[in-house]
């Protein structure tokens, strides 16, 4: 802790959701600033992910398999089935389909932080001078908007690669409501308002659920934190392990159900990009 | 909700650990993925074909102990036949040697009991000379009385 006194509430939950940043961030956006837990946690993460796989890959056998084997290969066959049945394209999947089983492991682990007891990895940080520290990188906003926008460039992609760029931006403008000139206007509106709100609520539901999920845990480590020896508060800490309890076996749900969701509207809407209107 | 050039950063990590995935991660997992399924298709066809080549050796062992179960009652009829005719020549053979040996003690009585008749009649002749010599005590003439004689000696014949 930066501070010198034990926190009160609103101070520990104000400095479990600070980053580590390189300089402080002025305004709301700033693109001059890094969040560098979110990257060296996302990135220490996705190279974990990657390279187990690969190392993993590279031993694969077609006769029995380990059980560490087997589990890859049911989340392999998993995400190659959804890809199948959504793309339908095969050349794209080759590509597309990686992509979505990276993004389900990836964000797999890197929303299992969240499971991490919530003060762990900052004290360990502020043991060794990183006094700001958020474990979870899917909680904040530039991880989550960034993928959501890769899923969008991939589908601008495929959308001109599959459809040829002059289609693509007649769709654009004759799509949804037809090619009458009037509708121009309208249909190319309606088509940006598809693509943002796409975007945005692909990223900012992960973003949202990870960041309650995170807070909730903050809270319940403040009852935890109440203990000061009377009975009421003693009370308090029982109800934090009951509810940490509670709150991390939903929690288990949460993080594959969204990393799934995650994985699964990234291979629908590239799917869509490879649908004529 | 702060926005700044972490999401960029996070955007180009997506897209090297997509990469990498497709480059290094995919492709061997599909691969041993698909040459399983493979080999258990292929075990599975196998498996198949073994049943059925078991079914038909079955029943061809089958054909076999039956052929040879009959070949076996036909040399064994064939054998109680032949023993059967070897009992019944033994025993006509017998027959035949005992009807022999009947046929010449028979014959052999015959010849014994005509020497035996001849020895008897030449000794009655003289019993019947001497006899007669006895009763009449006088001088007869042999050869009149030789000539009776010859007569009752053909007469005993």
């Amino acid at each position: 802790m930066a501070t010198e006194h034990a926190p009160n509430a609103s101070e520990y939950i104000v400095h479990h959701l600070t980053f580590l940043t390189n300089h402080k961030q002025v305004g709301l956006v700033d693109w001059s600033v890094l969040h560098l837990d979110t990257l060296f946690f996302s990135i220490g993460l996705g190279l974990l992910t990657v390279f187990i796989m690969a190392r993993l890959a590279a031993r694969a056998t077609s006769g029995v398999p380990g059980r560490f084997q087997a589990a890859v290969e049911i989340i392999v066959e998993m995400v190659s089935d959804q890809a199948k049945s959504i793309v339908h394209s095969p050349e794209s999947r080759q590509f597309v389909a990686p992509l979505a089983l990276t993004v389900f492991v990836w964000i797999f682990l890197m929303n299992a932080m969240d499971l991490l007891p919530v003060d762990l990895l900052p004290l360990i940080g502020n043991a060794i001078g990183v006094h700001y520290l958020r474990v979870v990188p899917t909680a904040d906003i530039n991880a989550t908007l960034g993928m959501s926008l890769g899923v969008l460039l991939l589908c601008l992609y495929y959308s001109v690669k599959i459809k040829g760029l002059g289609h693509w931006i007649h769709e654009l403008f004759t799509a949804p409501f037809g090619a009458h000139p009037l509708l121009w206007p309208i249909n190319f509106a309606m088509q940006m308002i598809e693509f943002v709100a796409k975007t945005v609520s692909h990223g900012m539901r992960l973003f949202g659920n990870m960041y309650a999920g995170e807070l909730i845990f903050m809270l319940i480590a403040l009852m935890g934190a109440a203990w000061a020896g009377t009975f009421g508060s003693g009370l308090l800490w029982v109800g934090g392990v009951i509810a940490g309890t509670l709150w991390a076996i939903f929690h288990i749900l949460i993080i594959t159900l969204q990393a799934f969701i995650f994985m699964m509207l990234t291979l629908v809407y590239v799917g869509q990009a490879h649908e004529s209107h | 909700m702060n926005l700044n050039a972490t999401l960029f950063a996070q955007l180009v990590v997506f897209f090297i650990l997509a990469w990498f995935t497709m480059k290094f991660v995919w492709p061997p997992i599909m691969k041993a993925l698909d040459e399983r399924a493979k080999k258990i298709a292929d075990g599975l066809s196998a498996a198949d074909k073994a049943k059925s080549e078991l079914a038909l050796t079955e029943k061809k062992v089958v054909d076999e102990l039956k052929k040879a179960r009959e070949s076996a009652t036909e040399l064994r009829a064939g054998a109680e036949k032949q023993g059967a005719q070897l009992i019944e020549e033994a025993r006509q053979e017998a027959a035949r040697i005992v009807t022999q040996a009947r046929q010449a003690a028979e014959a052999e009585a015959g010849v014994a009991a005509q020497r035996a008749k001849e020895a008897l009649r030449e000794q009655v002749a003289v019993l019947a000379v001497a006899g007669a010599e006895r009763i009449l005590r006088k001088e007869i003439n042999a050869q009149v009385h030789a000539d009776l004689l010859a007569n009752l000696k053909q007469e005993l014949k």
